[in-house]
């Protein structure tokens, strides 16, 4: 049982029909988590994160494949699955005429907790996810960041070994941001909770997860750490800046000796290069063309993001891949999220900042 | 925090129950009531306002007493909570579906019957509480009360309700984020079933192809029915028509309920 992968997707796939038109928003996703693995679905929006996640979490069920979560078959035995796993989705969980601690009691009783038990498993989550000072209040009264916690506390509310998030994190401001990784994160070092996660903020699945799958256009393109996925996919951008166009044209050919990416002319007198292990690479070709008599004016080397990565997979960075296409379901909500790539969105949460915590 | 760490809670493995989760789904919906009655008080204000604007009106054109013309129109006010009030309820679960809540509570292991089962049911509280209201508001005018007539008056009201309020789930459930289809459909049924059903003015003078038309409309039946027990008639035909109408609307509603909610995602 404890070495069963948490999740076994075989070949899941999804279709929709779009104005008579077919629509495949998921094609063959197949791959394996195991218990206690941090994994972030990351791509564009329409890329089918959600609507993958709204297979594993038996809210619609796979035009063909199928998947096992939580040793549960996803088709055959929903039931199983539901009550094994929490779902935090992209909306608010709360009911907008609820207060905040009834939906936890009453969430607590949907999963067969006893009044007791229910009433210390809200308390305990009040208490972490610093709810306490609005779990009398109406939903509909609460902030965007302190509706978010909410839905984190009611997808732990019976304490399940996985929880899914789809964009946990989508219209909160840094802070806020920032508090509830802190709170996803020690769940995980206490009770080792497997987090399956969406996002389409590229910093966020290179900051906190430990396994980064890109999406895009309904499949699976890369699988992998962050940091491999960087260093394979990506490299390091070099740039080395000279006194005169002379000798930035007799350092191509010295750097060019020590590297088999291709070194290029960038600007007036400078060089760049994209290379794995840069910051290796970056030290001993100042040194060698301190011994060819060239002198480094200016040295920079700037580490990969995954947006390089998903730029050399895609031929497109995020943010354009996010702006037309819409093949997930819940087009409504994704949107308004269209041009919300991670410029824009930091943009937005800027301004939000001082109004969040009202 | 602290308090979490000393817990190592076994994974919750709990079993689809279609009664204790229809249970679980109808005392989370009381909440909200319980936490503020008035919002019954508010929805009060449509029927209060034909019983204190129209009801003059009947009783100058009637030329009856007082009480006789309550004894015929309070019935129908009672039916006309439902019709307004349950038959609106459709859009308080449209509204969760288009924020979010309703997603969570399908990813809930909880049966699919018993989410609609208990929406439903939840119903009959501000049905039964508004219904008495009215009562007793229009008791000084002259409008007299039979009590076992008012009892099975309510528990009449009550399955017709569930049923209604079904539908309007239903049609929730179907419409998905289209508010405007929600209400248009909603809109252009209720105004015919209201008059239909001679609620406001009797059926009799009206042509032949309307009383027609009314004999298959459920609410008609529902409202003779209650005019029949609220005169202490309770062995009248009518009061059978009335349950069977109020019970077929209900086996209907909740079938198509549970149906569309199998199929929501």
């Amino acid at each position: 049982m404890t070495n069963e992968p948490i999740i076994q997707a075989q070949g899941l796939t999804k279709r929709f029909t779009v104005k008579k038109k077919t629509v495949e928003a998921v094609t063959d996703l197949t791959f394996e988590v195991a218990r206690g693995e941090l994994v972030a679905f990351l791509g564009p929006n329409g890329a089918g994160k959600s609507t993958s996640l709204r297979m594993l979490t038996t809210l619609i069920p796979p035009s063909s494949g199928t998947a096992r979560v939580v040793g549960y078959d996803i088709l055959r035995r929903p039931g199983d699955v539901r009550a094994r796993i929490g779902y935090v989705g992209q909306l608010t969980s709360g009911s907008f005429a609820q207060r905040a601690r009834d939906e936890l009691l009453s969430q607590g009783a949907f999963y067969g907790m006893s009044k007791a038990a229910s009433r210390i498993r809200a308390d305990e989550l009040i208490d972490s996810l610093d709810l306490a000072s609005f779990a009398s209040r109406s939903v509909q009264q609460l902030s965007g960041g302190q509706k978010r916690r909410l839905d984190v506390a009611l997808g732990l509310m019976h304490a399940p070994p996985l929880i899914f998030l789809d964009e946990p994190s989508t219209g909160l401001d840094p802070q806020s941001r920032a508090n509830l990784w802190q709170h996803i994160l020690d769940l995980r070092a206490q009770h080792g909770t497997t987090v399956f996660l969406t996002t389409h903020y590229l910093e966020e699945a290179d900051r906190y997860a430990e396994r980064v799958m890109v999406m895009d256009k309904g499949r699976v393109i890369a699988d992998d750490t962050a940091t491999r996925l960087k260093a394979n996919l990506a490299g390091d951008l070099l740039t080395l800046g000279f006194a005169s166009p002379i000798d930035a044209d007799q350092a191509i050919g010295v750097v060019q000796g020590l590297t088999d990416r291709e070194v290029r002319r960038d600007g007036v007198a400078s060089i760049t290069l994209t290379a794995p292990e840069g910051d290796a690479l970056l030290p001993s070709a100042v040194r060698a063309l301190d011994a060819a008599g060239i002198t480094v004016a200016r040295a920079t080397g700037v580490p990969p993001t995954l947006d390089d990565v998903f730029l050399a997979l895609t031929g497109r960075t995020l943010r354009e891949a996010g702006e037309g296409d819409e093949t997930d379901d819940k087009t409504t909500t994704e949107n308004q999220e269209q041009d919300a790539g991670p410029q824009a969105s930091a943009q937005a949460e800027a301004s939000v900042t001082t109004g969040a915590e009202r | 925090m602290t308090a979490e760490s000393t817990h190592t809670r076994p994974d919750t493995a709990v079993r689809a129950n279609v009664a204790r989760d229809t249970w679980s789904v109808l005392i989370r919906e009381l909440k909200p009531v319980v936490r503020d009655p008035f919002t019954l008080i508010f929805s009060l204000v449509q029927p209060l306002v034909f019983l204190g604007l129209f009801a003059p009106l009947l009783i100058g054109s009637s030329g009856q007493p007082v009480g006789e013309t309550l004894q015929w129109f309070v019935p129908g006010v009672l039916v006309m909570i439902v019709l307004f009030g349950t038959g609106a309820t459709g859009s308080n679960l449209q509204y969760e579906m288009m924020t979010g809540s309703h997603e969570r509570t399908l990813v809930a292991p909880l049966s699919r019957p018993s989410l609609l089962v208990g929406r439903a049911l939840k119903e009959i509280a501000p049905i039964v509480v508004q219904a008495l209201i009215i009562v007793l508001i229009a008791w000084p005018f002259g409008f007299t009360i039979n009590v076992p007539g008012l009892v099975i008056g309510l528990a009449l009201l009550a399955v017709f309700g569930v049923g209604l309020g079904s539908l309007s789930y239903t049609l929730a459930l179907k419409t998905k984020d289209r508010e405007w289809l929600f209400w248009g459909v909603q809109q252009t049924l209720i105004f015919p079933l209201l008059i239909l059903s001679g609620m406001l003015l009797p059926l009799d003078a009206a042509p032949a192809w309307m009383r027609a038309v009314s004999t298959v409309n459920p609410v008609n039946w529902v409202v003779q029915a209650e005019r029949a027990l609220f005169a202490g008639e309770l062995g009248d035909i009518t009061v059978l028509w009335g349950w069977i109408a109020a019970l077929a609307l209900a086996v209907l509603g909740l079938w198509a309920g549970v149906r569309a909610m199998r199929k929501s995602s």
